[in-house]
């Protein structure tokens, strides 16, 4: 028994993943000002995971996870109902990350919006 | 002179893998043959289909290549760029789906036969197994092309087993080799599909072929003085005209539907619209769909997950649980629950395609 285990200590350790340091920013730069036009979106990279930034018809920068928190798919900005669509299971959501309808369990996180200069800053809130 | 030659080769592999034993067995053996001794044939169509994912998804292996930047070149290549690249490809993704269909017909029909009862609990048992590692080749192989379908039908099959209790992270974590789908997961898929998944299956196969040949054909309950066929070489030949039925369908497919390559996956793109997996996952898809987000105070989708599982051992011991049909006697009971499921998997597969808004 105790041999079985010292032969297959090794195998399991090799296949288990070694941990690796996770890439986490705070913020980044998700766009340049006056890139999006108005009730549109954009997906772009924050960390790891995708996030979106919506530019509302009334001109209002809103950054959102991206990530459908009910099976991880990403969602979409459906400009007609100003809204954010996850095509997986049908799940909707407002831009305040609120769940609308479908089955995702939780909101999606919010980000802060700034502006610096020539760039649409997106950070996490603290 | 020849043919003493031919005597001598003949004796010395005879006398090294008992040839004349195996075939006096074949002799012997023979096949009941009564009203519904159609569906034995689904088995052997099953092992037949496998044979041509062994032969298929080797040769595949001669230009894939799994790597996230040239995956998905390296299946354009072969559908494009490969002599007959294109038909290896098709009749290999055809056959992978027709296989898992047949594999859901032969085990319903086994189930409706009760064809599960003593002594061919293990048969059962195995059988079941096959169909999860097939489905789960289904899964590992869906994701190899690298394209946006079979990103987002990763990104979603794997947290599904990261929402299990106790055991979902540390699974995920392990299924895709760190914590996004990511080269490491299409690499770990690539060894699922080609390393880990065949070894198992093949074992499993061989396992339950040995049951069947060992135990013959399970005869109907109530089926009495049926007469028996030789199964060599008579029940084969009609297995083999199942198969070149078979084999014109996947050539026809083939030719007029040859397999698409799809858009290459994009990490950062939302993801398309009527996303859905491939069609044997499509009844469990379209349940995580319609279930509510919260039955009483717990997650709708891990209650189904939990459901789905449950579901699945309770099947898999259904020659335990059966205890009429162990002593030979009509189960009406089963029979009921066996056409309930079937009609649910009909129906939510059948929605999915329907009803896109469902």
């Amino acid at each position: 028994m105790a041999t079985i285990a010292a032969f297959l200590y090794p195998v399991v350790r090799y296949v288990l993943p070694p941990k690796r340091a996770a890439v986490s920013e705070d913020s980044v730069v998700a766009a340049k000002a006056g890139e999006l036009a108005p009730n549109s979106a954009k997906v772009f990279k924050f960390g790891t995971a995708p996030a979106v930034l919506v530019n509302t018809p009334d001109g209002t920068l809103t950054a959102l996870s991206a990530i459908c928190t009910h099976l991880t798919c990403t969602v979409r900005f459906d400009g007609e109902t100003g809204t954010l669509f996850c095509p997986c299971h049908n799940g909707s959501f407002d831009l305040a990350g609120n769940v609308l309808s479908g089955p995702p369990p939780r909101p999606l996180e919010t980000y802060t919006v700034t502006i610096s200069g020539p760039d649409v800053i997106v950070s996490r809130r603290r | 002179m020849a043919k003493g030659a031919a005597r001598a080769v003949w004796k010395f592999l005879d006398d090294r893998f008992l040839i004349s034993t195996l075939l006096g067995f074949a002799g012997k053996k023979t096949v009941p043959e009564h009203g519904r001794s159609f569906w034995y044939f689904f088995g052997g169509i099953c092992l037949f289909l496998t044979g041509i994912q062994v032969a298929t998804g080797g040769l595949l292996l001669l230009y894939y290549t799994p790597h996230v930047d040239a995956a998905h070149e390296s299946i354009q290549f072969i559908m494009g760029g490969v002599k007959f690249g294109w038909l290896i490809r098709s009749v290999h993704s055809w056959t992978a789906n027709i296989l898992i269909g047949m594999m859901f017909v032969h085990m319903f029909s086994t189930f409706f036969l009760k064809a599960y009862r003593k002594p061919r609990e293990l048969t059962w048992v195995t059988g079941f197994l096959l169909l999860v590692l097939f489905m789960a080749f289904g899964f590992s192989g869906y994701l190899l092309p690298w394209n946006e379908l079979s990103y987002f039908a990763t990104r979603v099959g794997t947290d599904i087993a990261g929402s299990l209790p106790l055991v979902g992270k540390g699974l995920k974590t392990v299924i895709l080799g760190g914590p996004e789908v990511s080269q490491a997961t299409l690499s770990r898929f690539f060894w699922f599909h080609i390393g880990l998944l065949p070894v198992a299956a093949l074992t499993l196969v061989a396992v339950h072929v040995l049951l069947v040949q060992t135990l013959g054909m399970s005869k109907p309950i109530g089926e009495r003085g049926t007469r028996e066929i030789p199964f060599f070489p008579d029940f084969l030949y009609k297995d083999a005209l199942g198969w070149t039925v078979i084999l014109v369908l996947v050539g026809v497919l083939c030719v007029f539907l040859p397999w698409e390559v799809g858009t290459k996956a994009d990490p950062l793109a939302s993801t398309p619209l009527g996303i859905k997996p491939e069609w044997y996952f499509t009844f469990m898809f379209s349940t995580l769909k319609i279930i509510p987000a919260h039955i009483l105070s717990l997650e709708g989708e891990k209650l189904a997950i939990l459901g789905f599982m449950a579901g699945g051992l309770l099947w898999m011991l259904v020659p335990f649980l059966d205890r009429r049909a162990r002593r030979g006697e009509k189960s009406p009971l089963f029979t009921w629950v066996g056409l309930a499921l079937a009609a649910y998997i009909v129906v939510m597969t059948v929605l999915t395609y329907a009803v896109p808004s469902l």
